[in-house]
């Protein structure tokens, strides 16, 4: 959920009982002034009463409610000494509506010419049922035209005020510290994301030094092995041209040289490797796939020959891409070589080539790779002591290089595919 | 012919100076900027090997200076730093090779032997041994004076092993020669051995011969 509306739903959360206690106040106090008001209007039907009475005594003849609006009813002086005037409420039938409704009835006393008399005002009442209807009805207008103010108001201002955040992270969720793009922070007069913007700066800068450092360390370091194992190799080599050597002295040394061209191969495919995340492969141009897929299969057909696998290249159409030569070069050698290698003999290992993808496909044991590390480093997933381990993982730093997607995955044969895009 | 290497590692140089000498050449060396110099200043040798990082100077300073001087000695470049930049700046300088490290001996051999061949001979020179006589431009083997067709894997393995004859190149080595680097991580080098096997038996009427070595590698002798 969006901060936006998170600050909105909690808005409306916590206007539902607002509303609701001042809603119940506010009808209670309406309520009260309006009887206030209607009892002083039956207070004054009286006063009236009493100014018409001298000209008109046969209003004390009225004793009809319904039809005067008020009934006056004589009593006894004792009965007239004890009254005290009252407010009530009671129900009515209205004609008009048909159904009881609620009045208000002012009972009171009046002495004319030594007669005592009783008598009754009534006007109609402010129906309740219908006043909670109608304030209900207009709560809920109140508050969804609150709401709806709210929300247009948090996404006009918030956005404004949060502009700056946004497209911090805007720019962070696409961030890779092994591209060499920048963050660049919005200028803000709010003081925590000027605190934000800093921090992030900084940290950045700072991964991005280490990344760097630790890239050139990997760099340097294979740099450094490079003289010795040549020193190394260099002298077995001098020593295994002694002609007259015994045979198991040989075997030796040229184990330990198997060995030391391992090591070799290790040094050059992790140098390869932060080369490739150094960006140290500039040079571009439109390769034809076709031709250099054919090429690489060339190659490896002795390879292929030797484990009896049937090497076979299918052109469906023509495909070409824009990349480093020496990097496809390799990309198409390592996937190629790995389904060779992995590949089971007397079987066939297919290479397609389809308007944006190549597969190459091998046989091989029956159950999936584990798709999430076969690109890992030095995961190595065959007992195979030769492999580096860093092959597949090269070819996935020069896809993603490129923005080709490399996938894997199992149906009967073991697929390598790169979808160009 | 007379050699100059330029490298700063001592034992790197004693190793590289000791098979160049075993091929009958003339050996020369200088472990720095400075020396190196003074050197090539003075004399002239048929090819220079050349390590770009010295302790007190870069090896394509010297390359430069080189030709300036209008010298046209030939110039292999070894480096430890196996980086592309180097490796066209190397050649844009006029160097003819670039060899990065490390490498096999008879990789070494090979270089050296091709610099020198294209220098001296203008491509018209025949390789003769036995009975055997290559063209190296035009790929062309005959033996006793018949053609021989070969494919370019075998070419590539006759030749490497004549530039080593007698020596014992180990299959790595050929390997890597012949199928490139990126045959290296290949399971094992065994798939050399159909090549070689052709190989023989069109070479069957030849004075030369394919010795395979305890399995390790093979060798070239001349019956």
């Amino acid at each position: 959920m969006k901060l936006l509306n998170y600050t909105s739903k909690y808005l409306a959360i916590l206007l539902v009982p607002l509303i609701t206690v001042w809603a119940v106040i506010f009808y209670y106090a309406m309520l009260d002034e309006i009887y206030d008001s209607l009892d002083d209007g039956l207070e004054n039907q009286k006063v009236l009463l009493l100014q018409k009475l001298p000209t008109n005594p046969e209003i004390l003849q009225h004793n009809d409610l319904d039809l005067w609006n008020h009934a006056i009813t004589p009593i006894s002086k004792q009965q007239y000494e004890k009254f005290e005037d009252r407010n009530s409420d009671t129900l009515m039938y209205m004609l008009n509506e048909q159904d009881f409704e609620p009045v208000r009835i002012y009972e009171t006393k009046l002495a004319y010419n030594d007669h005592y008399y009783k008598v009754k005002f009534i006007t109609s009442m402010v129906e309740e049922d219908d006043l909670i209807q109608d304030l209900v009805v207009y709560l809920i207008v109140l508050y969804v035209s609150l709401m709806i103010a709210i929300v247009i108001l948090n996404n006009l201002m918030l956005k404004k005020i949060w502009k700056p955040f946004h497209n911090l992270m805007w720019q962070l969720r696409d961030f890779r510290i092994e591209k060499n793009d920048q963050i660049t922070t919005m200028p803000t007069n709010i003081e925590e994301f000027r605190l934000l913007n800093a921090s992030i700066t900084t940290l950045i800068d700072q991964s991005r030094a280490r990344y760097l450092e630790q890239q050139h360390f990997i760099e340097n370091a294979s740099h450094e092995l490079q003289t010795p194992l040549a020193i190394s190799i260099n002298k077995l080599e001098l020593f295994l041209e002694n002609s007259n050597l015994p045979e198991d002295n040989v075997k030796t040394m040229a184990s330990v040289l198997d060995n030391l061209g391992r090591l070799t191969r290790l040094n050059k495919s992790l140098l390869l490797l932060s080369k490739i995340e150094n960006r140290q492969f500039v040079d571009e141009e439109r390769i034809d796939f076709n031709q250099l897929t054919a090429e690489v299969i060339g190659d490896f057909q002795d390879l292929a020959a030797h484990k009896n696998i049937d090497l076979q290249l299918e052109s469906v159409s023509k495909l070409t891409f824009r990349m480093n030569k020496d990097l496809a070069v390799i990309l198409l050698n390592n996937l190629i070589k790995n389904s060779i290698v992995h590949g089971q003999q007397n079987n066939t290992v297919t290479v397609k080539i389809q308007t944006k993808t190549i597969s190459i496909s091998n046989f091989g044991s029956a159950k999936p790779l584990d798709s999430d590390i076969i690109f890992s480093r030095f995961k190595k997933l065959s007992s195979d002591n030769k492999s580096t381990g860093l092959g597949l993982a090269i070819a996935k730093a020069i896809s993603e290089k490129y923005g080709i997607e490399l996938t894997y995955s199992y149906s009967e044969q073991h697929i390598f595919k790169l979808t160009f895009s | 012919m007379k050699l100059l290497i330029i490298e700063d590692e001592p034992e790197m140089l004693e190793n590289m100076a000791q098979t160049l000498k075993r091929e009958h050449y003339i050996v020369e060396s200088a472990s720095d900027y400075t020396s190196a110099l003074e050197k090539i200043a003075v004399y002239d040798y048929d090819c220079i090997l050349l390590d770009i990082t010295l302790p007190d100077g870069n090896g394509l300073e010297l390359l430069k200076e080189l030709k300036s001087k209008g010298k046209d000695e030939g110039v292999i470049i070894v480096s430890a730093k196996d980086s592309l930049d180097d490796r066209l700046e190397g050649l844009n300088l006029g160097a003819d090779d670039y060899l990065p490290k490390p490498f096999h001996m008879a990789e070494l051999h090979a270089r050296v032997k091709a610099v020198l061949r294209r220098r001296h001979f203008d491509g018209n020179s025949y390789i003769h041994i036995g009975n055997v006589s290559i063209q190296p431009e035009n790929r062309y083997v005959t033996i006793n004076d018949h053609e021989v067709v070969l494919n370019r894997k075998e070419y590539d393995i006759l030749m490497y092993l004549i530039t080593n004859k007698t020596r014992l190149v180990t299959k790595s080595a050929l390997a890597e020669h012949v199928w490139g680097d990126h045959i290296d991580q290949s399971d094992s080098f065994d798939f050399i051995y159909s090549q070689i096997k052709n190989l023989r038996k069109k070479l069957e009427q030849a004075t030369i011969n394919i010795e395979a070595v305890y399995g390790v590698g093979y060798k070239l002798e001349t019956v």
